[in-house]
C-alpha cells in the first residue's frame, strides 16, 4: 500500500533555495511513473539552513530531509519505496536514529508556529484538524463573555509581539470600552525591520491561526471589520491569507453571526503595504490604510479610541494574533508558565547573520540570548569570533557577546540599550565593523523618516553624514560626542518611535564598542578590516602566481608586475576602491 | 510580466486603466490601490494617467502625486523588462550584498536605479525580501535567489540574458 507521504516546505525561503524545482520535479516523476506516494506541501519549519527540506512519512515513522535537490530526491524517494527505510546519510532530523540537527529543535517551545511547517497552509481541513478555529467554536459553544475573554488575555500576561511590548489584554480591554458603529481590527503584518522574517514565516506558513486570532479579538471587542497590512514585498503571504479568508467565509468563520453568534458580524480583507517602514508604526498604518501618505500623527487619541476612519480600532502583530487561540484553548495559565516574572510565553526569533543555522526558533522567554545562538543557532559561521548580535532592527541596538548571558525579555533586554523588538537577531562576528553597522542603520533611517519632525529628517542625516566620514577615515575629534549630542536631540524632539529610536543603534555600538570608534577616527584603522578606505593593500608574494588580473582591474594603475611574476601595489597611487581584492583568484591580496 | 512598458509615455494607451478604475472608484481609501494597479500595466506610473485617475476619481492630483512620491514602491519613469531587486537588509548588508550590487553594476554597466540600454534590466536596492537566512539575496521577476556571491549573480543575470536573445 501506498503509505508514503512527501512534502515538501515551500515557503518564501525554501523556494528561494529551489524547493519548487524540486516540487515540479516530484510532481513529473509522479505523472511518469504513477508512484505509489503521497505529494503535498507545507511550508517554513524554520530549519532554513537546510533549505530545500522534504519531509517522508514512512507508514509511521517520520524523516525530514535537507539540502535536497532535484536529483536527490529521487533517490530519496526510490529508495523509500523499494525498503521502506530511510536513506540514512541525507536524513536531517528523526526521532528514529541520531541525525544531525536533531538537537535544532530542543529547548523551542511552538505555540505561535504550532502548525508552521506541519500543515498544508492552503487547505484549511488541515488547520482545524490541529484544533484550529475551536478556540472560537468554545467561545461560542460555551458562551464565554467578551470580557472573559478579555480577562484571559490580560491573565495570560501576552504582549505586543511587534516591538513595544504593551500588555495585550489591556489594549483590548481599552478598544472594548468604546462603542461606535464601526469598530476595526488591524492585524500588523508590515514587518519593517530589514533583516527580520517571523511574520512571513507565520502568515506563508499559518493564515488561519493570525485570522482566528482576529476573530477573537473582534469578538472581544465587538468589531465588525478587519484589515490586515501587509508589505508588498511577502507576495506569497498575500496569496496565502486570500486564499484563507475564503475558506473561512466559507466556512462561516467569517461573515454574519459567526457560528451563530447572534449579531457577530466581522469580515477580514487585506491591504497590501507599498513600501515605507515608518507605516509600521500604528498611526502611520492607518493613514496608509486611508489612502493617505504614510506620516505617524500624535498620540492621544490612541486607535482604541480614535483609529482607523476615526473609529475605535484595536491594532496588533501578526504573531500577536498568532498566540491568541492557543490561549483561548489551554487557558491563560498554561500560557502563562512559559516565560518570566513579566514577559510571559514564548517569542520567535529569527536568527541571520553570521550564524551557523539561520532559520526561525520559537522559545520560551528568559531563555539566554548566548543559548539561543549557541545551542539552537549552532554558533558562528566558519568558527570566528562572535563579537555582537543586533536585536530591535533600527530602532535596537547590538549587545555584545559579554553580555550574551543577558536573558530575553523584554525589561532585561531593554536594559542593555537594545530593544526586544519584532524578533530579528542578527549575529555578527569579528570581521563585522560596528562603526559600518551603525551607518547601515542611519543610511535606512535616513531614508525612510517620513520628514515631518525636522531633528528626524535632518538630524539623522547629520548623523549619517558623520558616521560615512568616520568610514572613510575622514573622522575628527570630537565626532563621537557630537553624534551623542544629536541622538539625544533626535530621541528628545521626535514624534513617533522612528525618530525616538532611530539613534539607538548608534549609541549602543558607541557604549559597547567605543575603541572601534577611535581606532578608525585616532588611528584611521578598521580593526574589522571592512572599511574599505582604512585598508592597505599588500601582494603576498607566495601565493601572487603573476595572472595579472589585478593589474589589468586597477583603475588607477597602481598595480605593476609582468606575468608570472610577482605583482606590486604602489601605495601613492592606490585609491583603496577593493577591486584587486575582490578579483584575486589566489587570495594573494592581504589587507592591513 | 508582458507589459507595454518599453513605449514610449506618449504612446500610453490609457483605456487599459478603465477596469482598475472601476474597481475603486467609489470606495473609500483606495487611492494607494489605485496606483498600485496602474503601476502593474505599465510597469510605473505614467503622467498621463495621473491625470486621468484625477479627473475620474475626483482625487486631486496634488494628493496623487503626493502619495506616488511617499512610497518607495512607486515608479515615476519606465522600467526595464526585468528589475532586479538586491537586498540590503541588515542580514544581507552583513553578508555583503554590496559586493553583489557592485558586481551586477560592474556587469551590466549601470548604476542603482538605472536601465540598461537594451531595456532588459533595471537594477534596484530594497531592505528585507524576508529571505534573510539565505542572505545575500536579490529577486527578479518574483523570484528570489539566495546564498549569492558576486559571480553567481552575475551567472544568473547571464542566463536570463541569453534566454532573451
Ligand atoms: C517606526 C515604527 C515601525 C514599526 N513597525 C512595526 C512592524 O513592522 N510590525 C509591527 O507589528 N509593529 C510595528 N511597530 C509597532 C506598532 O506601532 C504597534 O505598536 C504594533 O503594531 C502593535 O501591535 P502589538 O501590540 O501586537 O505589538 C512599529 C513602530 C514604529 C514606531
Ligand atoms: S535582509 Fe536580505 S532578505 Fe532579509
Amino acid at each position: 500500500m501506498e503509505n508514503i507521504k512527501v512534502i515538501v516546505g515551500l515557503g518564501s525561503c525554501g523556494i528561494a533555495a529551489g524547493a519548487k524545482k524540486v516540487f515540479e520535479h516530484i510532481e513529473l516523476l509522479n505523472k511518469d511513473n504513477n508512484l505509489p506516494i503521497y505529494l503535498d506541501k507545507t511550508s517554513c519549519i524554520g530549519m532554513c539552513y537546510r533549505e530545500p527540506l522534504v519531509e517522508i512519512h514512512d507508514g509511521n515513522d517520520v524523516y525530514l530531509y535537507g539540502d535536497v535537490d532535484q536529483k536527490k530526491v529521487e533517490e530519496i524517494i526510490n529508495y523509500h519505496i523499494e525498503n521502506h527505510k530511510p536513506l540514512e546519510k541525507y536524513v536531517v532530523q528523526t526521532d528514529k536514529f541520531k541525525a544531525p540537527e536533531n538537537n535544532f529543535f530542543e529547548g523551542q517551545v511552538k505555540i505561535a508556529l504550532r502548525n508552521c511547517g506541519h500543515i498544508n497552509p492552503e487547505r484549511i481541513e488541515e488547520y482545524e484538524n490541529r484544533n484550529g478555529y475551536k478556540s472560537i467554536k468554545k467561545i461560542a459553544d460555551e458562551k464565554i463573555s467578551n470580557q472573559q475573554v478579555i480577562q484571559t488575555v490580560l491573565e495570560s500576561g501576552l504582549r505586543g509581539r511587534g516591538g513595544g511590548g504593551f500588555p495585550t489584554g489591556v489594549k483590548w480591554k481599552f478598544a472594548s470600552g468604546y462603542n461606535a458603529e464601526n469598530k476595526y481590527i488591524i492585524c500588523n503584518a508590515d514587518e519593517g525591520d530589514p533583516g527580520a522574517f517571523m511574520d512571513r514565516s507565520l502568515l506563508e506558513g499559518d493564515p488561519h491561526s493570525v485570522l482566528e486570532g482576529m476573530i477573537i479579538a473582534a469578538y472581544a471587542i465587538k468589531a465588525n471589520q478587519g484589515v490586515i497590512y501587509c508589505r508588498a514585498e511577502y507576495p506569497l503571504a498575500i496569496v496565502r491569507l486570500n486564499i484563507a479568508i475564503e475558506q473561512a467565509r466559507k466556512k462561516g468563520y467569517l461573515g454574519k453571526n459567526i457560528l451563530g453568534i447572534e449579531g457577530f458580524n466581522f469580515d477580514i480583507y487585506v491591504k497590501e503595504g507599498a513600501g515605507a517602514f515608518v507605516c509600521g508604526e500604528e498611526t502611520a498604518l492607518i493613514a496608509s490604510v486611508e489612502g493617505k501618505r504614510g506620516m505617524p500623527r500624535k498620540r492621544p487619541p490612541f486607535p482604541a479610541e480614535s483609529g482607523l476612519w476615526k473609529s475605535p480600532t484595536n491594532i496588533n502583530n501578526v504573531e500577536t494574533y498568532a498566540n491568541i487561540p492557543w490561549i483561548i484553548f489551554n487557558g491563560a495559565q498554561e500560557y502563562a508558565k512559559y516565560g518570566t516574572e513579566k514577559s510571559k510565553g514564548t517569542k520567535v526569533f529569527a536568527l541571520t547573520g553570521k550564524i551557523r543555522h539561520g532559520g526561525l526558533v520559537e522559545v520560551p522567554m528568559g531563555i539566554t540570548i548566548r543559548d539561543i545562538i549557541f545551542k539552537l543557532g549552532g554558533g558562528i559561521i566558519n568558527d570566528k569570533k562572535f563579537k555582537a548580535v543586533q536585536m530591535g532592527g533600527p530602532s535596537g541596538g547590538c549587545i555584545p557577546e559579554r553580555l550574551a548571558d543577558t536573558i530575553v525579555d523584554y525589561d532585561s533586554v531593554t536594559a542593555t540599550g537594545a530593544i526586544m523588538g519584532s524578533g530579528g537577531m542578527v549575529v555578527m562576528d569579528e570581521t563585522t565593523c560596528m562603526v559600518d553597522i551603525a551607518r547601515f542603520f542611519l543610511d535606512f533611517t535616513a531614508k525612510e523618516s517620513c520628514g515631518k519632525c525636522t531633528f528626524c529628517r535632518i538630524g539623522t542625516k547629520r548623523m549619517l553624514e558623520i558616521l560615512t566620514r568616520i568610514t572613510e577615515g575622514e573622522g575628527k575629534d570630537g565626532d563621537i560626542e557630537l553624534l551623542e549630542e544629536l541622538a539625544q536631540q533626535i530621541k528628545d524632539n521626535s514624534l513617533c518611535g522612528l525618530g525616538q529610536t532611530a539613534p539607538n543603534p548608534v549609541l549602543t555600538t558607541i557604549k559597547y564598542f567605543r575603541h572601534e570608534y577611535e581606532a578608525h577616527i585616532y588611528d584611521k584603522k578598521c580593526p574589522a578590516l571592512h572599511c574599505k578606505k582604512l585598508l592597505t593593500y599588500t601582494v603576498i608574494p607566495d601565493k601572487c602566481t603573476g595572472c595579472t588580473v589585478c593589474a589589468k582591474n586597477c583603475p588607477t594603475n597602481a598595480i605593476s608586475g609582468s606575468p608570472k611574476e610577482i605583482h606590486f601595489i604602489d601605495h601613492d597611487k592606490c585609491i583603496k576602491c577593493g577591486e584587486c581584492f575582490s578579483r584575486c583568484k589566489f587570495d594573494a591580496i592581504k589587507l592591513s | 510580466m508582458d507589459n507595454p512598458i518599453s513605449m514610449q509615455s506618449s504612446k500610453v494607451d490609457l483605456k487599459l486603466l478603465d477596469p482598475v478604475i472601476e474597481k475603486y472608484k467609489d470606495k473609500k481609501g483606495s487611492l494607494i490601490p489605485l496606483l498600485q494597479g496602474t503601476q502593474n500595466i505599465f510597469g510605473f506610473i505614467p503622467e498621463e494617467a495621473f491625470y486621468k485617475l484625477s479627473s475620474q476619481t475626483g482625487i486631486s492630483l496634488s494628493d496623487m502625486y503626493g502619495v506616488a512620491t511617499f512610497y518607495t514602491q512607486f515608479r515615476l519613469n519606465p522600467v526595464g523588462k526585468y528589475v532586479i531587486k538586491v537586498c540590503h537588509g541588515t542580514a544581507c548588508h552583513v553578508q555583503n550584498a554590496t559586493k553583489i550590487s557592485e558586481s551586477i553594476q560592474d556587469f551590466l554597466k549601470i548604476k542603482d536605479g538605472e536601465t540598461t540600454e537594451d531595456n532588459l534590466f533595471t537594477l534596484e536596492s530594497v531592505a528585507c525580501l524576508g529571505c534573510c537566512s539565505l542572505a545575500p539575496v536579490m529577486m527578479i521577476g518574483g523570484e528570489a535567489y539566495g546564498k549569492l556571491d558576486g559571480k553567481k549573480a552575475v551567472n544568473v543575470i547571464k542566463e536570463i540574458k541569453k534566454k532573451n536573445q
